[in-house]
C-alpha cells in the first residue's frame, strides 16, 4: 500500500523528507493532482501532498505582489486578485479539460510546472512572474530564494530553476509572485480565411506594429467551430488580442484591421467573446475531447510552426492549431504519437521543445514526454539535480524517462 | 585606501608558472589576442568599482567560441582562475581580476550574427554592446528593451552576467525576461546551447540560472534576445515635489492604481542639481524631489495615462508638472538621468548602492538613508528606478582620504542592510560582485547560501570561475 503524507507545515514536510532521505524512500510530490499526467510517469514509494499547506500569506495590492502557501487552490488566488482588479499575467492553462481530471489546481503546481498561457509570448511565463520561493530540498532543509521585490540579482537565481522543475529539486512550500492589473478593456481582431503559412506572416506583421498585441493565435478551419460556440466568422480564424484602456483598444483595433485588411476580411470580437475565446485557446478546447489520443505541445520559432505541421501532414494524420504567434503548436495525432517523426522535424526546423502531453498508458510509459537534451546539458542538469536532492528521492522519473 | 574586502590568496603554483602559462596561451590563440605586459594589463586591473584593483596574470581576447573553449579547457586542466570581462562597466567589481587569474575579455566577439524580424529575435556575440542591438534594428521599428545607463559601452555578455536592468524595465522586464538563448562555454571547455528562438526549452531553466550568475557558471559567447516593436510615441514628464516622502508615496500610488508607465525615475535635490548642471535638461531646481515618468503609445493613449498620473500626483501635492514638448526635450530629460553617475563623478567620488525595496517602504528607506549617510558625516544623492523600488543612493566621498573612504563603505553597508531589513534585497541590477559579497549572509541563511553554492559547484567544481566574487570567502564547499 502506498503511504500518503499530508503535512500541515513546512517543518512537517522537512521532517518527512529527512526520514525519507535517510531511508532512501522515494516520494511522489503532488499538489491538486490535476496535471499529474504531465511529464513522465513517476514511480515512487510514497506520496507527499502539499494540500494542507494552504492559504494566502500576504496580498499587497498596491505593490502588485502576493505570497501564498504552495497548496493554495488557484481558484482562491484568482478570486482574491480579481476582487482587487488584478490577475496573473501569464494566464496559467487549466489542464483538467484535456486530461479529464477533477480537483483543484494549486498555485504550487502552477509554478512547479511553469504553466503559462497565450500572453506568455509578450508578458512572460509563470517563471517570469515568480519573485521568490520557499522550498524543502532533498536533504530536508528549508531554503528560501528570491524575495518579494521586482528586481533582485542577489546571488544565483534559484527561483527560475525551481519554476518548471516538476518537483524534482525541492518541494515548494510558499511562492511569491507579481501580479498585474486586469486591463479594463479587451477586443480581438479576426482575420478570416488564411492558410497556416499566410497566418504566420500576418501574425508576424501584427507583432511588428506598435499596437501591443497580447495574444496571437491561428485557428484553422478544422478547429474554428469549436471555439466560442461556433461564433467565429467562416473560414480559418487568425485572432489577435488587444488589451488596455477602452479608447486605446478601439483605436488600436482599427489600426490593426487597416494594416492587415490586404490579407483577408477583418472583423472584431467584443470583450465577452474575447475573454471566452482566449480561455478556450489557453485550455486547448478543441482537443479536450475526452479521449487519450496523443496530444503534443510544441514550442518552436514562430516561423517554424506551420512548416512543422505541413511536413507532418504528409506522413501522419494530424490536426493542429497555433498560439504564440505560431510558435506554440498544439498537435493532436489521429492514431500513433509519431514521436520519432515529430522530434526529427522539430530538429530539422531549427530545434525547439516537443512535449508529449497526453497519450495512452502504453505510449506514455514508452515515449519520453520531454524533448531529449544534448548529452552535455543532460549531464549538467543531473549534477544540478544532485545538488538539491542527492539521494534522488523526489519524483523519480518525472523529467527523464526511466 | 585600506581594503576592507578581501580577495582569495593568489595560488603560488600558478604565479610560479606565469611564463609557461603565457607561452601556452599564445599557442592557443591567434596573434594579437594575448596581453601579458604590465602596461597592457593595466586597463584590465579594475572596472567601474574603482576602489579595488588587481593586475591579472594575463588577458586573452578570443575571437571565437572555440578559442574561449580552448582557453577554459587549459585553465581547468592547470587550475588557473578565470575572470570573464565584457566592457568592464561593473559597479560591483564583477570584472576585477586577481593576480593569478586569466581575464577572458569578449571585446573582439562583437558581431551581430542574425537579425530575424519575423521571429523578433537577434543573435549576437557576447561582446556586442547593448545599444548596438537596438541600433541595428531601429530603422525597422524594433528595439531591445533592457537599457542600463551604461548601454553605450556595456556588452550583452555583461548584461547577462549581471541580469542588468535599466530605466525602462518597469514595463519590459530585465535581461532575464528578454533573453531567449545562449551559447556558453563551461569551465572544462564544453560548449553548450540553452534555449533558442522558441520560448520553451526542455529540462531545468538553466538559461534563467545562468542569467545573473556573474561569470560563475561559464562564459557566454553568443546570445539570442527578444526584440520588441517600438511604440508609436513616448513622452517623459517631470513631476517636482516638496519632499522625497511625497514623491515616494506618489510612486506607490501610481503603481497601486494599476497604471504601469514605461519608467518612473526618481531624483532628490542633490541629484537634480548635479544632473542639471551637466545636461541642462530643464529639471526644476526649486523642488526637493523629481520624478521622471515616461508613458508611451499613441497620442490619445499617452494623454489618457498622463491624465491619471497627474491626478494622483496632485493628491500628493506636486509642485511642478512639465511635459516634454519635443523629441529634443525628451532626449535631454533622459540624457540628464542616464548620465547621473558620470555627472556625479565630476563633483565627487562616489559609491553607488543598488538595494531594492518594496514600494511601501520607499519613503521610509529614503529617510533612513539620509540619516545614515549624515551620521557618517557624508553626503548622498539619490537617483534611481522608483517604479520597481530599485534604489541607487550615491554616497559622495573623497577616494584619496582613507578615513572618508572607510566611512563611505560603512555607510553603504548600513544602507544595504536597511534595504534587506525592509523586505528588500542587496542588489537589484548591479550584481553582488566583490562589493556586496560579505553582506550575503545578511540576506540569506546558511542553508540558503549552501544550496546556491552547491549549484555553483555543479558547474565549476574547482571553484575557479570568477572565484573571489558573490559568495563569502569563508564557508565555501571544499573544491
Amino acid at each position: 500500500m502506498i503511504v500518503h503524507f499530508e503535512p500541515a507545515s513546512e517543518e512537517g514536510i522537512a521532517s518527512v523528507v529527512r526520514s525519507a532521505a535517510a531511508e532512501r524512500v522515494t516520494l511522489a510530490i503532488v499538489g491538486g493532482g490535476t496535471r499529474s499526467g504531465l511529464g513522465n510517469p513517476v514511480r515512487a514509494d510514497r506520496t507527499l501532498s502539499t494540500r494542507r499547506l494552504s492559504g494566502i500569506v500576504t496580498h499587497n495590492p498596491a505593490e502588485m505582489t502576493m505570497s501564498a502557501l504552495a497548496g493554495t487552490p488557484l481558484a482562491e488566488i484568482e478570486a482574491a486578485l480579481a476582487a482587487n482588479g488584478q490577475m496573473l499575467s501569464f494566464e496559467p492553462m487549466d489542464h483538467r479539460p484535456i486530461f479529464g481530471t477533477a480537483g483543484e489546481p494549486t498555485i504550487g503546481g502552477v509554478f512547479a510546472a511553469n504553466v503559462s498561457g497565450p500572453r506568455r509570448y509578450v508578458a512572460g511565463a509563470a517563471r517570469d512572474s515568480l519573485l521568490g520561493v520557499r522550498f524543502v530540498n532533498g536533504r530536508g532543509e528549508l531554503i528560501k530564494a528570491g524575495g518579494r521585490v521586482m528586481k533582485n540579482v542577489t546571488g544565483l537565481d534559484l527561483v527560475k530553476l525551481m519554476a518548471g522543475s516538476y518537483g524534482t529539486l525541492g518541494i515548494l512550500t510558499e511562492v511569491t509572485f507579481k501580479v498585474l492589473p486586469i486591463p479594463p478593456a479587451a477586443a480581438t481582431v479576426v482575420i478570416s480565411g488564411l492558410n497556416d503559412a499566410e497566418a504566420a506572416a500576418v501574425m508576424a506583421e501584427a507583432m511588428a506594429q506598435p499596437v501591443e498585441v497580447s495574444g496571437a493565435a491561428h485557428l484553422p478551419e478544422s478547429v474554428r467551430g469549436r471555439f466560442i460556440d461556433g461564433a467565429l466568422p467562416a473560414g480559418a480564424a487568425t485572432v489577435l488580442r488587444l488589451e488596455g484602456v477602452p479608447e486605446s483598444v478601439a483605436m488600436r483595433a482599427e489600426k490593426l484591421v487597416a494594416a492587415l485588411s490586404r490579407f483577408g476580411p477583418g472583423s472584431q470580437l467584443d470583450a465577452g467573446q474575447t475573454k471566452m475565446l482566449w480561455a478556450e485557446i489557453r485550455n486547448v478546447k478543441p482537443y479536450a475531447d475526452g479521449t487519450a489520443r496523443p496530444l503534443w505541445r510544441v514550442s518552436v520559432a514562430p516561423s517554424a510552426g506551420h512548416q512543422l505541421v505541413a511536413a507532418l501532414r504528409l506522413q501522419a494524420g494530424v490536426d493542429a492549431f497555433y498560439d504564440w504567434q505560431g510558435g506554440l503548436v498544439w498537435l493532436r495525432m489521429e492514431a500513433e504519437s509519431e514521436a520519432e517523426l515529430v522530434r526529427r522535424y522539430v530538429r530539422a526546423l531549427g530545434g525547439g521543445h516537443a512535449t508529449l502531453v497526453r497519450a495512452d498508458g502504453e505510449a506514455h510509459a514508452r515515449i519520453p514526454a520531454f524533448e531529449p537534451q544534448a548529452a552535455a546539458v543532460a549531464q549538467l542538469s543531473e549534477r544540478v539535480r544532485a545538488s538539491f536532492d542527492p539521494a534522488r528521492i523526489f519524483n523519480p522519473g518525472r523529467l527523464a524517462a526511466a | 585606501m585600506p581594503e576592507t574586502i578581501g580577495f582569495l590568496k593568489p595560488r603560488q603554483a600558478v604565479l610560479d608558472r606565469r611564463r609557461e602559462i603565457i607561452a601556452d596561451l599564445a599557442e592557443l590563440l591567434p596573434e594579437g589576442c594575448l596581453i601579458s605586459d604590465e602596461r597592457g594589463l593595466k586597463p584590465f586591473e579594475t572596472d567601474a568599482f574603482l576602489a579595488y584593483r588587481r593586475l591579472p596574470l594575463a588577458v586573452v581576447l578570443p575571437e571565437t567560441t572555440d578559442q574561449v573553449s580552448a582557453v577554459l579547457k587549459y585553465c581547468s586542466r592547470y587550475g588557473i582562475p578565470v575572470v570573464p570581462r565584457g566592457a568592464g562597466t561593473s559597479l560591483s567589481g564583477g570584472a576585477i581580476p586577481q593576480e593569478d587569474a586569466i581575464v577572458v575579455g569578449l571585446s573582439k566577439m562583437s558581431r551581430i550574427l542574425d537579425v530575424d524580424l519575423f521571429n523578433r529575435t537577434a543573435t549576437v556575440e557576447a561582446g556586442v554592446t547593448n545599444l548596438n542591438i537596438s541600433e541595428a534594428v531601429s530603422a525597422e521599428g524594433f528595439f531591445y528593451a533592457p537599457d542600463p545607463s551604461s548601454q553605450l559601452a556595456c556588452t550583452i555578455g555583461g548584461n547577462i552576467g549581471m541580469n542588468s536592468g535599466g530605466a525602462h524595465c518597469l514595463k519590459y522586464g530585465v535581461t532575464t525576461n528578454n533573453l531567449l538563448g545562449v551559447k556558453m562555454v563551461l569551465f572544462d571547455g564544453t560548449v553548450i546551447e540553452l534555449g533558442g528562438k522558441g520560448l520553451d526549452a526542455a529540462g531545468y531553466d538553466l538559461l534563467g540560472l545562468v542569467c545573473g550568475s556573474e561569470g560563475q557558471l561559464g562564459i557566454v559567447t553568443e546570445a539570442t534576445v527578444r526584440l520588441i516593436a517600438k511604440p508609436e510615441g513616448a513622452r517623459p514628464v517631470l513631476f517636482g515635489f516638496a519632499s522625497s516622502e511625497a514623491a515616494g508615496s506618489c510612486v506607490a500610488d501610481i503603481i497601486g492604481s494599476g497604471i504601469i508607465p514605461v519608467a518612473i525615475e526618481f531624483m532628490d535635490r542633490p541629484a537634480i542639481e548635479i544632473c542639471e548642471a551637466f545636461a541642462h535638461a530643464g529639471y526644476p531646481l526649486d523642488v526637493e524631489a523629481l520624478l521622471i515618468v515616461e508613458v508611451e503609445g499613441s497620442e490619445a493613449e499617452m494623454e489618457a495615462m498622463l491624465r491619471g498620473i497627474i491626478e494622483i500626483a496632485r493628491r500628493h501635492g506636486v509642485i511642478t508638472v512639465k511635459e516634454s514638448q519635443s523629441a529634443l526635450e525628451a532626449a535631454l530629460i533622459w540624457k540628464g538621468r542616464k548620465s547621473a553617475f558620470g555627472a556625479t563623478g565630476r563633483v565627487a567620488d562616489y559609491i553607488c548602492m543598488d538595494g531594492t525595496v518594496p514600494l511601501s517602504q520607499l519613503s521610509h528607506v529614503l529617510r533612513r538613508t539620509g540619516e545614515i549617510v549624515a551620521s557618517y558625516g557624508l553626503r548622498v544623492a539619490n537617483v534611481f528606478h522608483a517604479g520597481d523600488g530599485n534604489m541607487h543612493p550615491l554616497i559622495l566621498y573623497n577616494i584619496n582620504d582613507p578615513k572618508d573612504a572607510a566611512r563611505a563603505e560603512a555607510a553603504g553597508n548600513d544602507i544595504l542592510k536597511l534595504c534587506v531589513d525592509a523586505g528588500g534585497c542587496l542588489t537589484g541590477e548591479h550584481g553582488v560582485g566583490i562589493e556586496k559579497r560579505d553582506l550575503m549572509r545578511h540576506q540569506y541563511s546558511k542553508n540558503d547560501l549552501d544550496q546556491q553554492m552547491a549549484v555553483r559547484a555543479a558547474f565549476d567544481p574547482q571553484w575557479l570561475l570568477n572565484p573571489s566574487k558573490v559568495f563569502p570567502l569563508e564557508g565555501r564547499p571544499a573544491a
